[in-house]
C-alpha cells in the first residue's frame, strides 16, 4: 500500500491539495505580515475571516456577482480592520486581549447575521475550477499550479505583490520605520498611526478575502465559526516566515503540504492510525518553529502602542 | 486612565456581543396562558443550524412544540456551540436552577455534568446521549438516556453506494475516529456486502468542524478513484459543496442536508427524535422523571431514509434501499454486534 503514495498521479495529488489548501492560509498571514511589520499583532484575523467569509457568501447568495462578493468582503475586513486599529493605535489597547475581543466579535456577529439573514446552511456556486490556457496541459506541473479556482491565483499572486509593496515602496519603507523604531519614524515626519491604520485595514482586506476563498472559493457555502481557528494558524505562520512574504508562503506550503499528505495516507488505507496523521501538521510546525526560531526580522515595536513624548 | 476605561468598556461590548449567540430563550414572548407550558431546555454542543447532530434534535422540538400546539404546550430554551464541556456544565445546571421540566444535554461529553447536577436537582429530568447509562447503578432516577443505531442508516446507505458505484471506490469523511464509528461500520458492511471487492476509503479531518479539511478530504477521495462519498458531523458542509462542484453523488445522514446539495445529494438517514421526546414529556408528566433508554431505529420510526425527490434515482436502487431496510427490521441482517 505504501507503494501507492509514490505512484506520480498521488504525488501530483497530494501537491495539487498543497496549493489549493494554502490559500486562505496565505491571505490572511500575508494581511496578518503587514500589521506585524508595521508593530501590531492582530489576534482579531479568525474573526475578520468569518465576518469576510459571512459577507461574500450572502452577497453571492442573493444572486449578485462572484467579484462582488470578493469585495464585499474587502469592504467588511476593511471596516474590522478600522475598529481594530481604532481600539488598538488610538485607544492603545493591548494588542492581544483586543485581538481576542475582535475574534469573538466576528465570530458572534457572523452567526447573529447568519441566522437571521439566512438561518439555515445553503450552497452557492462559487469560483470554478479554471484550467489556465497552455501552462494547464503541461504534463504533472500544469494540474498542480495552473488548474484552481481564481481565489487560488489571487492568493499567490499576493506574495510578489506583498513583498514588494513591503520592500520596494515608500509605504513599505514606512511601514517597516514604524514597526522597528516609531520615536525615530515620528521625528522624521512619519505619521506613525496613520501608518499603523493603513497596515490594519490592507491586513482586514487580505483576511476578509482569506474567508470569502473559504465560503465561495473551496466550500460554496456558510457555516458559523466555519474558520475553525485558521486565522490563529495563520497568525502563528508570520512568526513561523520570519516576518517576511517569502516565509509566510514557505510556511503556508509546508503546512498544507502535511495536511494533504495526510489525508493522502489516510485514504489510501497507508496504516498509520489517524490520530497521528492528523496530528502531523502541528507536530510538523512545531519543530520547523525549534529549529529555524530567528529572531532577526522580528519588528522591535511590535505589540507596543506608540504614544508622542513618552 | 479614562483611555483605559473607555478601552474596557469596548471590549467588554465585543464580549457581550459574542456572548449573544447563545443562551437565549426562544420562546422568551409567550404571552402568559392559564395552563403552565412544559418546558424544555437544551444545550447543544454545536449549531442549531449545522445540518448534523445538533439540529436533528433541535428540529424534531420544534416538530414536537408544533404537534403539542405551539409556545403555549412547550416552551424551548437552547443553547448552542457548547463545545466546552465546563460551559456546557454551567448551562446545565442553569437551566435546572431556574426550574424547566426537562434539561437535554445533547452530547456524549456531558456525562458527568449531568449526573452530578441531576442528583442535586431530583425534581427535574434530564436526558443525554448518544448513551445508555441513566445512572440507574448510581441510584439516580431522574436521568434518561438516548442514542441512534447509526449502523442501521450506515448500512443502508452502504448498500446504495455499492450500487450506484462504477469505479468500486467509496469514500467516507469522518470527524474523529470512535464517535462515527458506528456510522462508518455499518457504511462499510453495506457496502461490501453488496460488492464484496469495492474499496471503502475512510478518512479522518480530527475534528467535528473542520469544514476545510473536510472539502479537501473530497477533493482526495474524488481524485483517488471515489464516485460515491458520505461522511458525518457538521464539518461535512464543506465536503458535500465539493461534491457538488464535481457531480458526485452524495449520502447523508443525522439531518436533512439535501438543501446542501440538491443536485448530488442522494439519500439521507434522518434522526427523528419527536417520538422519544414525546414519549419523555409523557413519562414526566406521569411524575417518572427517568430511567429509561432509547436507542433510534428503523423499526420505531426513529430513523428514516429519505430519497432525494428532486433527482432522477434507479428503482433498484430504490428497492434495494427499502430491502435492506425491511431486513433491517426483520432481522435478517445479523444483529450489530456494538449495538
Amino acid at each position: 500500500m505504501t507503494d501507492e503514495l509514490f505512484t506520480i498521479s498521488t504525488l501530483i495529488g497530494i501537491l495539487h491539495s498543497c496549493v489549493r489548501l494554502a490559500t486562505p492560509y496565505l491571505f490572511a498571514s500575508l494581511g496578518e505580515t503587514f500589521g506585524q511589520r508595521s508593530g501590531v499583532l492582530n489576534l482579531g484575523v479568525d474573526g475578520i475571516m468569518l465576518m469576510g467569509a459571512f459577507f461574500a457568501f450572502y452577497v453571492v447568495f442573493e444572486g449578485h456577482n462572484l467579484w462582488v462578493g470578493v469585495l464585499a468582503a474587502i469592504v467588511v475586513g476593511m471596516l474590522m480592520g478600522l475598529l481594530k486599529a481604532f481600539v488598538s493605535v488610538t485607544m492603545q489597547a493591548l494588542q492581544g486581549i483586543s485581538g481576542i475581543g475582535l475574534y469573538l466579535f466576528g465570530l458572534g456577529l457572523s452567526s447573529l447575521l447568519f441566522k437571521t439573514l439566512i438561518g439555515s446552511v445553503e450552497g452557492v456556486s462559487g469560483f470554478r475550477q479554471v484550467g489556465i490556457p497552455f501552462v494547464s496541459d503541461l504534463p504533472g506541473i500544469g494540474h498542480i499550479f495552473f488548474n484552481h479556482n481564481a481565489l487560488v491565483y489571487l492568493a499567490y499572486i499576493m506574495v510578489p505583490v506583498s513583498w514588494f509593496v513591503i520592500n520596494r515602496t515608500t509605504l513599505g519603507l514606512k511601514i517597516r520605520a514604524v514597526g522597528h523604531n516609531p520615536e525615530a519614524a515620528d521625528t522624521l515626519g512619519v505619521s506613525v498611526n496613520g501608518v499603523r491604520y493603513a497596515t490594519m485595514m490592507i491586513g482586514g482586506a487580505l483576511a476578509g478575502v482569506a474567508g470569502a476563498s473559504l465560503s465561495i472559493g473551496l466550500q460554496n457555502v456558510f457555516q458559523e465559526n466555519m474558520t475553525n481557528g485558521l486565522g490563529f494558524i495563520a497568525v502563528a505562520l508570520v512568526y513561523f516566515g520570519s516576518w517576511r512574504t517569502v516565509g509566510v508562503l514557505a510556511g503556508s506550503l509546508l503546512f498544507s503540504l502535511v495536511n494533504a499528505l495526510q489525508l493522502w495516507v489516510q485514504a489510501l488505507g497507508i496504516p498509520v492510525p489517524s490520530e497521528v496523521a492528523v496530528m502531523m501538521p502541528y507536530v510538523m510546525t512545531i519543530v520547523v518553529l525549534a529549529f529555524t526560531a530567528r529572531q532577526i526580522q522580528k519588528p522591535a515595536a511590535l505589540a507596543r502602542s506608540y504614544e508622542r513624548g513618552e | 486612565m479614562l483611555r483605559r476605561i473607555s478601552l474596557l468598556t469596548l471590549v467588554l461590548l465585543f464580549l457581550l456581543a459574542a456572548c449573544g449567540r447563545s443562551d437565549r430563550d426562544a420562546d422568551a414572548n409567550t404571552e402568559g396562558t392559564n395552563e403552565e407550558p412544559f418546558r424544555v431546555a437544551i444545550v447543544l454542543p454545536s449549531s442549531t443550524t449545522d445540518i448534523a447532530w445538533s439540529q436533528s434534535m433541535f428540529d424534531s422540538l420544534k416538530d414536537v412544540q408544533a404537534s403539542m400546539g405551539g409556545e403555549e404546550a412547550l416552551r424551548i430554551a437552547f443553547s448552542e456551540g457548547m463545545f466546552r464541556v465546563t460551559d456546557a456544565s454551567a448551562a446545565i445546571r442553569d437551566y435546572a436552577s431556574e426550574g424547566f421540566d426537562l434539561v437535554i444535554a445533547h452530547g456524549a461529553q456531558y456525562g458527568n455534568s449531568v449526573f452530578e447536577v441531576a442528583s442535586d436537582f431530583p425534581e427535574t429530568s434530564f436526558a443525554w446521549g448518544t448513551s445508555s447509562d441513566t445512572g440507574a447503578e448510581r441510584g439516580i432516577t431522574n436521568v434518561f438516556a438516548y442514542g441512534a443505531a447509526a449502523n442501521e442508516g450506515g448500512y443502508v446507505n452502504g448498500v446504495v453506494a455499492s450500487m450506484l458505484t462504477q469505479s468500486e471506490i467509496v469514500g467516507v469523511i469522518g470527524p474523529v475516529a470512535g464517535d462515527a464509528k458506528l456510522y462508518i461500520d455499518g457504511f462499510i458492511r453495506g457496502v461490501t456486502g453488496v460488492k464484496p471487492d469495492a474499496q471503502v476509503n475512510v478518512t479522518y479531518t480530527g475534528s467535528f468542524s473542520d469544514t476545510s479539511l473536510a472539502a479537501e478530504a473530497a477533493h482526495v477521495h474524488i481524485q483517488a478513484g471515489a464516485d460515491v462519498l458520505t461522511g458525518s458531523a457538521q464539518q461535512v458542509v464543506g465536503a458535500i459543496g465539493v461534491a457538488s462542484e464535481n457531480g458526485i453523488p452524495w449520502l447523508g445522514t443525522q439531518s436533512d442536508q439535501i438543501s446542501l446539495g440538491p443536485e448530488v445529494v442522494v439519500t439521507n438517514q434522518v434522526y427523528d427524535w419527536a417520538n422519544v421526546i414525546d414519549d419523555m414529556i409523557a413519562k414526566i408528566s406521569a411524575d417518572e422523571f427517568g430511567g429509561t433508554a432509547y436507542t433510534l431505529t428503523f423499526e420505531n420510526g426513529g430513523l428514516r431514509l429519505e430519497f432525494n425527490e428532486a433527482i432522477d434515482i434507479p428503482d433498484d436502487v430504490k428497492d434495494a434501499a427499502r430491502a435492506a431496510i425491511e431486513d433491517i427490521k426483520s432481522g435478517a441482517v445479523e444483529q450489530f454486534s456494538d449495538e
